[in-house]
């Protein structure tokens, strides 16, 4: 990392850094990982960072907290360029760039209002990962844009 | 056929159509072989809403094979009213019968019923989704007349709600059909139907009017523009209007055009067409007696023999 871009960001102790994400997804990254700014870890956030990878990225530090594979899963959906940190007392451990799974489970609403899924049902909702969208496993409805604004968790 | 259940019609293989067809073919020739053949078996009947054809043709195939039929009753008079979850009324079901009859107002309702119980599930309708017993009669009706290969068929109509074409539309990718989809832009066919018939390489044309096309179909199958998805009357009554065949309309079609209709039909086939010999809409639900026999013995049965 630059000495430029370290002083947009500082280090973490213990925690997870979350970088080349999709420019300006954080803040559904955020939602992903259910942090609105009540909770006691401290969270950084740099918009349209410029990337020699990307033109420009988010990235997000996030204090105290590392993601579970089903977050990964979903940030992979909306952030497929993203790679994973896990920081521990200042030392990255673990680097991993995300991988599409092939299903979500329990974390994207269906958009059809009208699918069993969002029916007062005892059911997780299930989507199958196609190349360029999700598919929901009940009503075979096809999401491609706007995947943040199904996010239910 | 081996399969638990059947949820849509794109889970069928041609063979699977053509076991079920051939089956349907032989109980046609041969019924008082098929009597009996499941007498102590029960079927539930379970519709969450109102059916004339599909559940009296369930209904009879069950009886015909010396089956039982329970049923809910209106859905008003049922458990369902006092908020009981699909999940929970179909395991209840589970225990008084071999097998289910599905029809319910959402999509996907057959699907999640069927992770939910042991027993064969059959889809009878899912809202705007699938209807795969319908489908294997129509393709019954079809093969009887011209055979599933080869073949040239229309579908006009509402194909955006209409999930008997969704089924149909799905199950002749399995074989050498033109499908050319005839409806208003507005009811054009859903884009996850779209996204099933490319990636099974189907020949596919789509059309606003039926006179481009007509002279070339083997088949025209005809479904209702239902009324109640447009909020503006005279949008509807201008729409319906230009998708409404008469027999003066088929003097432009070949001699031995096959015309089909799941019905109900409101006013989109002219009653002077019942008098042609396009018109095998009557002929098409007879067919499912057999076709629907042929399924249960299938299922009830555990497969082919």
């Amino acid at each position: 990392m630059s000495p430029d871009r370290e002083l947009r960001v500082s280090k973490i102790r213990n925690g997870t850094v979350i970088d080349h994400i999709t420019g300006g997804q954080s803040l559904n990254v955020l939602a992903i990982l259910g942090i609105d700014g009540s909770e006691e870890f401290s969270v950084s956030i740099g918009m349209n960072v410029p990337s020699d990878r990307l033109g420009h990225k988010d990235i997000l530090k996030v204090e105290g907290r590392e993601l579970s594979q089903s977050e990964v899963d979903v940030l992979s959906l909306i952030a497929p360029e993203a790679t994973i940190n896990i920081v521990r007392d200042y030392e990255v451990v673990e680097k991993n760039r995300v991988e599409r799974p092939t299903e979500v489970v329990g974390v994207l609403s269906c958009p059809n209002r009208n699918c069993i899924s969002n029916d007062d049902e005892p059911v997780e909702t299930r989507f199958a990962v196609m190349a360029d969208g999700v598919r929901c496993d009940y009503c075979s409805e096809i999401l491609r844009d706007r995947l943040a604004e199904h996010i239910d968790v | 056929m081996r399969q638990d259940h059947l949820i849509t019609a794109t889970q069928l293989s041609r063979p699977d159509i053509e076991a079920v067809l051939d089956r349907a073919r032989e109980i046609d020739e041969s019924r008082e072989a098929f009597e009996q053949r499941y007498s102590g078996s029960v079927l539930a009947l379970c519709f969450f809403e109102p059916s004339t054809r599909t559940k009296m043709s369930f209904e009879t195939a069950a009886k015909r094979l010396g089956a039982e039929t329970i049923d809910m009753g209106s859905v008003e008079s049922s458990s369902v009213k006092k908020g009981e979850s699909l999940a929970d009324t179909v395991r209840v079901i589970e225990g008084y019968a071999d097998a289910l009859v599905l029809r319910h107002p959402s999509e996907g309702s057959a699907k999640m019923a069927s992770e939910f119980v042991d027993v064969p599930v059959i889809n009878a309708g899912d809202g705007a989704g699938q209807h795969p017993s319908q489908t294997l009669l129509d393709l019954h009706t079809i093969r009887e007349r011209h055979g599933l290969d080869d073949l040239t068929i229309g579908i006009m109509g509402d194909l955006k709600y209409g999930r008997t074409v969704h089924s149909l539309a799905s199950a002749l990718t399995n074989f050498d059909a033109n499908q050319h989809f005839i409806s208003p832009e507005s009811l054009q066919l859903p884009r996850s139907v779209r996204f099933d018939l490319h990636e099974a390489g189907a020949q596919v044309r789509e059309h606003t009017e039926i006179e481009t096309i007509l002279p070339e179909l083997d088949v025209l199958y005809v479904t209702r523009i239902q009324r109640e998805r447009f909020p503006d009357e005279n949008e509807y009554h201008e729409i319906a209007g230009e998708y409404r065949i008469d027999a003066d309309t088929l003097s432009a079609a070949r001699e031995d055009l096959t015309v089909m209709h799941p019905l109900p039909r409101v006013d989109e086939i002219a009653a002077d067409v019942d008098e042609t010999d396009h018109a095998r809409y009557f002929e098409q639900a007879h067919n499912g007696v057999p076709v629907r026999m042929a399924l249960l013995d299938m299922l009830l049965g555990g497969g082919s023999e």
